[in-house]
């Protein structure tokens, strides 16, 4: 099943990607753990990209939309980080569950 | 055969450092599977011949991305909560669930018929135009700056877009993010000092 020269052995592996990422920012308590799901998560839409960039007539536009999709994440993690450090300061913990200030 | 065995190994690291990100509990040893997960996913890139994608993830998201998300792990990795643990319940439910769902994703994903996905790189059957597989700095860099010479090989018609637009968006989209970055995470008297 895990032949190279197969679209479906690469979107399986984006898909575990995917779920692992999904799995991870539900289940994690810690903030920054929140964000390594995410990465995961985007990491699994890379894969993709880069399956149909190789294996479709999409030719290089998927590779293209892969590197803004790697910009992006960068600029998202560098965000989440500051907010992560200022939640820190104000709390003294990263735990989201005590995140809870805006709760009505 | 070499390749086939060399995609086995990469993707088996890719998805087995991945479940290893979600079931341990220390935010380092995430990190570190998280590294080893993000560069085995590298080398899948080199196996799809995209090599440039590749080399950008080693550099952007190992060397750049990871590095801040290790700085965030040292700097928030002391005070009174610090043992943040999962519930084994919920560790439960949570596999149950993902089980699930990864056989939803993948039984609805590989049910489908993608057009042109005959196994035909189409980086190499772009042809004479002076593309070799698995070289696309040169093409990837051209639309970057508006060009399609890979796309606008017969002549005809409008030329093929660009990327000029979403490029100048991102680079200014990155600049304002950090900027705004250093903004939110300036040093100020924390509530500790104050107490």
């Amino acid at each position: 099943m895990l032949a190279d020269n197969n679209i479906n052995s690469y979107l399986l592996v984006g898909a575990v990607l995917f779920v692992c990422g999904v799995i991870c920012m539900a289940t994690k308590r810690n903030g920054i753990g929140v964000l390594m799901g995410v990465e995961l998560v985007l990491n699994g839409a890379n894969v993709n990209f880069v399956a149909f960039s190789k294996f479709t007539r999409l030719g290089l536009d998927g590779q293209v939309f892969s590197l803004f999709v790697i910009v992006l994440a960068a600029a998202e993690a560098a965000v989440a980080l500051a907010i992560a450090l200022n939640f820190y300061n104000n709390h003294l913990t990263i735990d989201v569950d005590r995140a809870s200030k805006l709760r009505g | 055969m070499g390749q086939s065995f060399l995609f086995t190994f990469f993707a088996l690291s890719t998805c087995l450092s991945a479940i290893a990100v979600v079931v341990s509990q220390t935010v380092v040893r995430m990190a570190f599977w998280l590294i080893i997960s993000l560069g085995s996913t590298a080398a899948l890139f080199f196996l799809a011949e995209a090599d440039f994608v590749g080399a950008a993830q080693l550099l952007v998201y190992v060397g750049g991305t990871l590095v801040l998300l290790v700085f965030g792990v040292m700097l928030t990795a002391s005070g009174p909560y610090l043992k943040i643990a999962t519930a084994p319940g919920e560790t439960i439910v949570a596999g149950l669930l993902g089980m699930l769902f990864l056989f939803m994703v993948y039984s609805s994903v590989g049910d489908v018929q993608w057009v042109g996905a005959e196994g035909v790189s189409a980086v190499k059957s772009a042809g004479d135009g002076g593309l070799q597989p698995g070289n696309t700095l040169r093409p990837i860099g051209l639309s970057l700056f508006g060009l399609r010479p890979d796309k606008d090989l017969d002549g005809d018609g409008p030329a093929a877009p660009g990327y000029l637009l979403p490029f100048e968006i991102v680079s200014v989209h990155l600049l304002v993010v950090l900027i705004g970055a250093a903004y939110l995470a300036r040093a100020k008297r924390s509530r500790a000092a104050n107490q």
